[in-house]
């Protein structure tokens, strides 16, 4: 009978992608000294899951690196071998490395596998190393064994139950070389008292060969636990034996207690993150939410009122016969419970999406950690609203700008130790994330108390590049946004995480696409100051109701700048095809909906129109209307599920007479008509 | 699975939902229709071929509704009573996409066997047959049996999402 097991991978992999968030984040503890044996502990177990899994699984490749990472977290968590810094280090790239073969199996991508090679042999030099270098060529003798190994295998009493025969294990070491075995009886007690099913044997076995230990290990793998299992190298002059440093009696008296934390430069980082268990799917999009019972309690409260009114409404609706003032104002207060009720399980139903943003700031201790030793500078982490939540996608979307925006804090912003005692700061920089509602909206603070920007050199290089004039002056606050042009960096030099000038002017597209706004603000000298706001959901929009034609569009009302009755007086005309209209000092490209949409064509005189005055993208234009519909709240439907991406809509929306009404993608149509009206004139030309 | 399911019954050729436009009759493979509706409202997009009248709203779901007289460049008939639309599962390589057709009239069910249905003779490039899967006779009458992932999946349909946004 054989199950197929493909169907539990997803589970597999959820739980140890979380199960390396939680070492990872364990880990990173334990370089803080915070030397707690539960902790050690739950990291071991952490590993061991996925080793175990992985194997089950068939996954060797990440079982036998696993198991190499299990070994040495065994030995610290016994108390045999140090946590030293070298060692967390080490982890950490191991975990990473874990990670990156975990989704080279699920997604089927490639794998770096001298990474995995270097790592693992990284991690069995550790293995094997000892603290006082004594015996250094039995050190090395460990890895590649000439002479063979001598095993002393005690399986425990209940052994045999848990279905491993040691006879098979023997056989499977006979296939690496030569076995001899030697069976020690003394534990066997008399027939009368024998249990059949218990183990009282145990062997001291000598593997001659060129077996590594990994491949005798792995033979014992499955009983692990379940047996006293000792492997030390042979010797060539077997006198030795005994002599042999084992690797398990190595670290000598060191207390648990003491941690050898050798270079206090490097790790000074102190986070103030709370010690919420990392259950981040940082980066990946998931297919699946944790959601917390409150929330789907609160949810059944609501539909259960949901089914009071409508019943409710329904037996209103029965007696039609008897339709007199007292039922139409019993079906009015039914109508109104029934908006109330649909309204809180809208909001409660949205809510199951919110996720706290902690997921999201959970990445970045690991994150100024490697960068700030990367960079030789010193960093504190500061992390504040982590509780605030905000929607699963704008959660997912927003990981990578928020890592770009920390990287180019730390390597533009926060300067050296040095440069900073020398401005008369602390040595330690402090970068400080925060995270709050505000009205409809997430705001999200990047904080750093760095240099803060060099005006001088941003407007030089916008003159280098042309993007202002030569003599043009901007306020400080219009130079503080020349940094999102595209390809806008004052970096000197290009390193490999920023300076490329690709970073921001996509950081703030991708927020723009999220629907949510960025601002900067910088004080040279003190440091600079991110502002991200995002609305709370992706799927609602305030839309204001227009008509054109016989057709009812919805233009986002975050989109409107405001809206006039059309003067003919201020209607001006360039290059006899393109129109513009003076606003007070402005003029402001006008656009048909009628041409924009290849509607039929416009009867009667922009006179009788509505001017709407928008600003997609930073750019002003005009819709020429014909009337202006009411102001509400829209769901936005994709059109792209059943049809496709279409220019200048941004989505489609169903109105309360069932119909369905486009939503105007506002810097799309302008762009659209932009194009055409250039075709225009080309055809002209 | 769904998608294992339908190629079982294809493989089979079981029953066909036929309809009638421009005095020919056609047929679908009868799982992928979801429902047949009377013709209404329905809302233009803009910059879109001829033959895509617009987008209804389908209890929630926008879908698109596509003319096959203009499709297939026949003479084009006003929308009368016995107009319909018949809604469709059209089957991507990505997902399942939901469009309607407009049709003159609905005919009948039929069981068209694998074999019984004959491959279309070539037009000689007159008339694109990727979207036909073949003839069938039935009752003396020739059904057009309709491919209809080929129909409504080409390359004017196909949400060929470039660069995910940054084109528009």
């Amino acid at each position: 009978m054989s199950i197929d097991m493909s169907q539990f991978h997803q589970v597999f992999f959820e739980e140890s992608f979380e199960g390396l968030d939680s070492m990872e984040t364990g880990l990173l503890e334990l370089g803080q000294g915070g030397e707690d044996p539960d902790l050690i502990n739950s990291i071991f177990r952490a590993a061991h899951s996925i080793k175990g899994g992985s194997g089950t699984f068939g996954f060797t490749a990440v079982a036998n690196f696993t198991h190499v990472m299990e070994t040495l977290l065994d030995e610290m968590r016994d108390g045999k071998r140090e946590v030293t810094t070298d060692g967390v280090n080490l982890l950490l790239a191991s975990v990473d490395v874990v990670r990156d073969m975990l989704t080279a199996v699920r997604d089927g991508s490639s794998l770096d596998e001298e990474r995995v090679g270097s790592t693992q042999a990284g991690l069995e030099a550790m293995l094997d190393s000892t603290e006082e270098a004594t015996g250094t060529e039995e050190g090395q003798a460990k890895i590649a064994p000439a002479a063979g190994w001598q095993i002393v295998f005690k399986p425990l009493p209940h052994l045999m139950q848990t279905g491993n025969d040691p006879a098979r294990m023997f056989r499977e070491l006979a296939q690496l070389g030569d076995l001899e075995t030697e069976v020690d009886l003394t534990e066997l007690p008399p027939l009368e008292d024998l249990t059949p099913e218990e183990c009282y044997l145990s062997w001291k076995l000598s593997l001659h060969g060129e077996a590594t230990r990994e491949q005798v290990e792995e033979i014992f793998e499955w009983v692990d636990g379940d047996c006293e299992l000792n492997i030390n190298p042979l010797q060539p002059g077997s006198a030795k034996n005994e002599d042999t440093p084992e690797i398990q009696d190595e670290v000598p008296e060191k207390t648990k207690n003491t941690q050898a934390v050798s270079d206090p430069a490097a790790s000074k980082n102190s986070t103030t993150t709370q010690k919420s268990p990392a259950r981040a799917k940082s980066g990946g999009d998931s297919g699946s939410i944790r959601v917390g019972i409150e929330k789907v309690d609160a949810l059944i409260n609501m539909v259960g009122e949901l089914v009071i009114t409508q019943s409710m409404l329904s037996q209103i609706g029965e007696d039609v016969e008897e339709f007199d003032q007292a039922s139409f104002e019993r079906l009015r207060d039914g109508l109104q419970d029934l908006e109330r009720n649909t309204r809180e399980l809208q909001e409660s139903v949205m809510r199951i999406r919110m996720l706290p943003i902690s997921f999201s700031f959970n990445r970045f201790p690991r994150l100024v950690h490697d960068l700030s030793s990367k960079l030789g500078k010193k960093v504190e982490l500061k992390l504040s609203g982590e509780g605030t939540e905000l929607d699963k996608t704008v959660l997912e979307k927003i990981g990578d700008p928020l890592v770009h925006l920390v990287r180019n804090s730390m390597d533009h912003g926060i300067e050296t130790p040095d440069q900073r005692v020398a401005k008369g700061k602390s040595e330690t920089g402090i970068l400080h994330l925060n995270a709050y509602h505000q009205g409809g909206n997430i705001v999200i603070e990047i904080e750093d108390d760095g240099a803060g920007f060099n005006r001088e050199k941003i407007t030089a290089k916008a003159r280098e590049r042309g993007v202002i004039g030569e003599n043009e002056t901007l306020s400080d606050e219009e130079i503080d946004q020349l940094i999102f042009e595209p390809g806008f960096s004052t970096a000197d030099e290009i390193s490999d995480m920023s300076g490329r000038g690709v970073g921001m002017d996509v950081v703030r597209r991708n927020i723009i696409d999220l629907g949510g706004t960025v601002e900067v603000t910088s004080r040279p000298g003190e440091g600079t100051t991110f502002t991200i706001r995002l609305p709370l959901t992706l799927a609602i929009l305030d839309g204001q109701l227009v008509r054109v034609g016989n057709e009812t569009y919805v233009v986002p009302l975050v989109s409107i700048v405001e809206s006039l009755q059309i003067r003919d007086e201020q209607i001006n005309t360039v290059s006899g095809r393109a129109q513009v209209y003076k606003l007070r000092d402005d003029y402001i490209p006008i656009i048909n909906m009628h041409d924009a949409f290849s509607i039929q064509e416009r009867h009667g005189e922009y006179a009788d129109g509505l001017l709407v005055v928008v600003e997609g993208n930073g750019q002003k234009a005009g819709f020429v209307v014909d009337d202006l519909l009411g102001q509400q709240q829209v769901v936005i439907k994709s059109l792209e599920t059943n049809y496709k991406r279409v220019k200048g809509v941004s989505g489609a929306t169903i109105l309360g007479d069932g119909t369905v009404a486009l939503i105007v993608d506002v810097a799309g149509l302008i762009r659209l008509s932009r194009k055409k009206s250039n075709s225009t004139l080309r055809s002209v030309a | 699975m769904e998608a294992e399911l339908d190629t079982v019954n294809d493989a089979d050729g079981d029953q066909f939902l036929t309809f009638i436009l421009a005095d020919e009759e056609y047929g679908v493979d009868i799982l992928r229709v979801q429902e047949i509706k009377g013709w209404g409202k329905v809302t233009p997009i803009p910059n879109t071929p001829e033959y895509i009248k617009g987008v209804i709203n389908l209890r929630g779901t926008i879908v698109p509704i596509i003319d096959l007289r203009e499709r297939f460049q026949l003479e084009t008939k006003p929308y009368g009573p016995t107009t319909v639309v018949i809604v469709l599962k059209v089957v991507t390589e990505e997902r399942d996409r939901i469009m309607g057709i407009v049709v003159d009239a609905v005919s009948e069910v039929y069981n068209i066997a694998e074999d019984e249905l004959k491959p279309p003779p070539n037009f000689g490039g007159v008339l694109s047959v990727e979207f036909i899967k073949g003839l069938a006779t039935i009752d003396e009458k020739m059904i057009i049996a309709l491919d209809i992932d080929h129909l409504l999946n080409s390359d004017e349909l196909a949400v060929i999402d470039t660069a995910g946004g940054a084109t528009n």
